[in-house]
């Protein structure tokens, strides 16, 4: 039996000590936001956080968590989607498929908690998880319109129609 | 029909569709259907209340519902066709929502939403037709019905936003008033039907926001990876390491005792599964499980035996001929200054984040699968066949995909597996997942493939004669190999064609010879975004910047040159251009490269802008990308599809390799199937330059001018050709 607390919530599961937190999160707490993508960490797609740091979550043995320490799910970001990244996400369109967009806005939320005001080079530093339909450069302006260091709006904008030939 | 986006709504409920018994014994491929004619659905006792025809259900409250018919998977195919038949159904775009017919609704009826495979960037252009005519029936169905209702007639009532006005009586009323007796009227002859100038369009041709977008912010969309069952068990698969491999024994007994296992399955000749009660202890003992494989005569094959095998395609005798205009072996030859050069490409998997899963569950006399599917219609036959049960008794529960990239198309490979692993547990759902590991190394690859090119030169540095020799992998010759038994293979010819229309090669050469070497390995192909545009972008738009070179041109000036007969192509090459200010010098250390190319009926061009630092390693800055789709449905859609054709262009350019060794794949996860991180994607710039004159393709067709375009800034920075990929494996300085 292990105790955890996810999005404020105290849980008991009952699972080998060596199964990695995603699993658990996804298949006994049974919130799939937090996605599968790689289990070595390297996409990024389970990221969550624990004690306010990022982490992914694949890679993590859920005998490391204790019962004190506090796990946030992309359900457990926000109520109604209100975090500001979620607005910027939604402001700018940013996901494709979608898939990997419940890592990278944990990513994105992790950054702006440690630091508000990000630069171009610490969100490339920050934000490395993988994106296959590559919302890269939406991400990028949606982490500055969370840091209010841009105003929302449509990236659609950009892409008006030049000339009619 | 399954809802299409519902921001809040994880369940998975559906409405009963109930299976006319005349509508049953249809077969998968009638070839006659009537998107937007025949009786109404209400009529023939079929449908639901409020539904106006195949496309449109308008609800009392005014909520209007859009059959969307094509997979989504990020590309945004469900909010342009929404905004096309929202066009012509002149409704108000903040009352419509969406739902998808699943295969089994479109089979009962006859196909009424015609082909649901969505792949080949023809979502939008091969349906946009009967999808407005669609929308267009339905307003006249909606005015009809409002105009009996006030007994005038229909030319004296108009509409807005949803709401009917008769404008001499000054009574306005609304589609969700009149839709319950506009459902029973009967359809107008779509011949009728004017649609709309798209110079009119005020929801179609606008970059409004994607309809799904909601539940991807919050953890609630539900991936077929997400879904739950009842009683439903996990099941981890593995195939033999070498394709064509045979599975000959495994130990059951060392993983039977471990924790939540249920079975360990066959599930075909060449693959075991473990069925758990959590797929975390299907892995774990599959992993554990010992496995005896016959791995065939395709183990001594490595990717030194495959180059080999395409080299000697490239000088061999007795290929298949494609285009042969004039003489340009002989011109070559008589020709003062000749430029040769041999590239090639490798394998690459596709690499969606969303691994192969499916869900299945097979009873005596009902199967059903839910699944990410590029082609539901596949998937049904697959589940039919694997299963036993006959098609009527299928059921495909489509879910938006994470991630497509043509892996997902025709060729089911896992929803075969899932099925025949469910077929072992009657009446028991079982969800199958695929390892990262199993995904990258049991894909349908992008076929390999080398190119030799020989140009002859007159004096002033013109070509005078051209020869194009493709060797390599054919995806026909895989999938459908009776299609090309002789070898003539066009497709792996994808924008080289003489034809207009789809993938034409937008030069003219004086004397043209273009030649296909069909070259086939034991890896499985198939089509991966952008297919064969892809690498033959690489060949032709590379090659023509060593021609340029070597005439002392300008590679501009040298492309629009041969590019008199194709305005089309150069008019596409001249906007990208001009917005890229092409003619202005750039700063010290950076370089700029520039190719175009067709595909999808798309005609594409870039500008690169990069630097290559002293130690060698590339930095892209800046990609303007220009596309001519003919009618754009969602600029703000388009871009973002370009965007991720740069990231996707840049990722095969810089990373994407599938090596083979002793058979099999050897890059089994992203730690060695390196995709592209956000650090390395350059500002994009897209611009569209529509002649809404025909309808192209987006989702494809502005990936293949990423790379040539790139390769050429290299050359001119390093003074060096790239001739072949990925740029990891090349020392650029």
């Amino acid at each position: 039996m292990a105790k955890l607390n996810i999005n404020g919530k105290v849980l008991e599961v009952s699972v080998e000590a060596d199964t990695p937190l995603l699993w658990v999160i996804r298949e006994q707490v049974g919130l799939t936001g937090t996605k599968y993508g790689c289990g070595i960490a390297q996409c990024g797609a389970c990221s969550v956080h624990l004690n306010g740091g990022l982490v992914r979550s694949c890679s993590i043995p859920i005998s490391a968590i204790k019962a004190t320490d506090k796990i946030v799910t992309i359900e457990g970001l926000s109520p109604y989607s209100s975090h500001p990244v979620q607005k910027a996400w939604a402001s700018l369109d940013v996901p494709q498929c979608g898939y990997c967009q419940s890592g990278q806005i944990m990513a994105a939320a992790a950054l702006l908690k440690h630091n508000p005001h990000p630069s171009d080079k610490d969100i490339d530093l920050a934000m490395t998880n993988i994106c296959r339909c590559g919302t890269y450069a939406r991400i990028r302006e949606a982490v500055h319109v969370a840091a209010g260091a841009k105003s929302g709006g449509n990236a659609a904008a950009s892409a008006g129609i030049l000339s009619e030939a | 029909m399954t809802k299409r986006h519902a921001p809040m709504q994880t369940n998975l409920s559906r409405r009963k569709f109930v299976v006319g018994s005349a509508a049953a014994s249809g077969g998968l491929a009638l070839g006659l259907y009537l998107p937007y004619g025949g009786l109404p659905a209400a009529a023939q006792g079929m449908g639901d209340v409020g539904e106006i025809n195949a496309w449109v259900l308008i609800k009392p409250d005014e909520t209007c519902v859009i059959r969307v018919a094509r997979s989504e998977m990020g590309q945004g195919t469900l909010t342009g066709l929404a905004q096309l038949v929202a066009e012509e159904l002149e409704c108000n775009w903040k009352n419509v929502t969406t739902e998808s017919p699943t295969a089994g609704e479109n089979l009962a009826r006859k196909r009424v939403w015609g082909e649901m495979g969505t792949g080949g960037s023809r979502g939008i252009r091969t349906s946009e037709d009967y999808v407005r005519r669609g929308g267009a029936a339905a307003r006249i169905m909606l005015l009809q019905a409002a105009a009996d209702g006030w007994q005038v007639t229909v030319d004296e009532v108009s509409v807005s936003d949803g709401v009917i006005t008769h404008a001499a009586s000054k009574r306005q009323t609304t589609y969700g008033k009149v839709a319950a007796a506009a459902a029973r009227l009967t359809a107008p002859d779509p011949k009728s039907i004017m649609l709309k100038d798209p110079k009119a369009w005020t929801i179609a041709g606008k970059p409004l926001k994607r309809l799904d977008t909601a539940d991807k912010l919050n953890g609630s969309k539900i991936y077929a990876i997400d879904v739950k069952l009842p009683g439903m068990l996990n099941a981890s698969s593995k195939s033999c390491p070498v394709f064509g491999g045979k599975l000959v024994s495994y130990d059951d007994a060392k993983v039977s005792h471990m924790p939540g296992v249920h079975r360990v399955v066959k599930v075909n000749d060449a693959t075991v599964a473990v069925v758990a009660d959590t797929w975390w202890h299907a892995k774990v003992a599959l992993a554990a499980l010992p496995v005896v494989w016959d791995e065939g005569p395709a183990a001594a094959q490595s990717s030194a035996t495959i180059a080999e095998r395409l080299k000697e395609g490239l000088t061999a005798e007795g290929v298949f001929v494609s285009r042969k205009e004039g003489d340009a072996l002989k011109a070559i030859a008589d020709s003062p200054k000749k430029v040769e050069a041999v590239y090639s490409t490798p394998f690459l998997a596709h690499a969606t984040l969303e691994p192969m899963n499916a869900t299945a569950k097979v009873s005596s006399n009902r199967a059903e699968v839910w699944v990410p599917t590029q082609n539901q219609e596949a998937s049904l036959a697959a589940l039919s066949e694997e299963s036993g049960v006959p098609l009527d008794r299928c059921e495909v529960h489509a879910l938006d995909l994470g991630g497509g990239f043509g892996r997902r198309g025709g060729t089911q490979d896992y929803v075969r597996q899932a099925t025949a692993i469910a077929k072992q547990f009657p009446d028991v759902p079982i969800k199958l997942i695929w390892t990262r590991e199993e995904d990258t190394t049991h894909d349908f690859y992008r076929p390999i493939s080398q190119c030799r090119l020989v140009a002859g030169l007159d004096t002033s540095g013109k070509p005078v004669g051209l020869h194009v020799r493709v060797s390599g992998q054919s995806i026909n010759a895989y999938l459908n190999p009776s299609s090309v038994a002789d070898g003539k293979d066009d497709r792996q010819l994808q924008g080289y064609y003489e034809k207009a229309g789809d993938a034409q090669l937008g030069y003219t050469f004086p004397n043209f010879l273009l030649e296909y070497a069909m070259r086939n390995t034991h890896v499985p192909v198939g089509p991966w975004r952008g297919v064969n545009t892809n690498q033959n972008a690489v060949y032709m738009e590379c090659f023509i910047d060593e021609m340029a070179r070597a005439a002392g041109t300008d590679p501009l000036e040298f492309r629009r040159a041969l590019m008199g007969d194709h305005p089309k192509h150069l008019a596409v090459l001249n906007a990208v251009a001009e917005k890229a200010e092409y003619a202005k010098p750039l700063p010290a250390g950076v370089h700029r490269g520039i190719a175009q190319f067709m595909g999808y009926g798309s005609y594409s061009a870039a500008v690169a802008e990069i630097s290559v630092s002293p130690e060698g390693k590339l930095k892209v800055h800046r990609m303007v990308i220009a596309i001519n789709c003919g009618h754009p449905v969602n600029p703000g859609q388009i871009a973002a599809q370009v965007e991720g054709s740069v990231a996707f262009g840049l990722t095969a350019l810089m990373y994407g390799e599938s090596t083979v060794d002793k058979g099999r794949i050897v890059e089994q996860n992203f730690n060695s199937y390196e995709i592209m991180r956000l650090a390395e994607m350059p500002k994009v710039e897209t611009i569209i330059v529509p002649t809404y004159d025909f309808w192209g393709g987006v989702g494809e067709p502005t990936i293949c001018v990423v790379s040539p375009a790139v390769m050429n800034a290299i050359h001119a920075a390093t003074g060096k050709p790239v001739r072949s990929l990925p740029l990891k494996n090349v020392k650029l300085v």
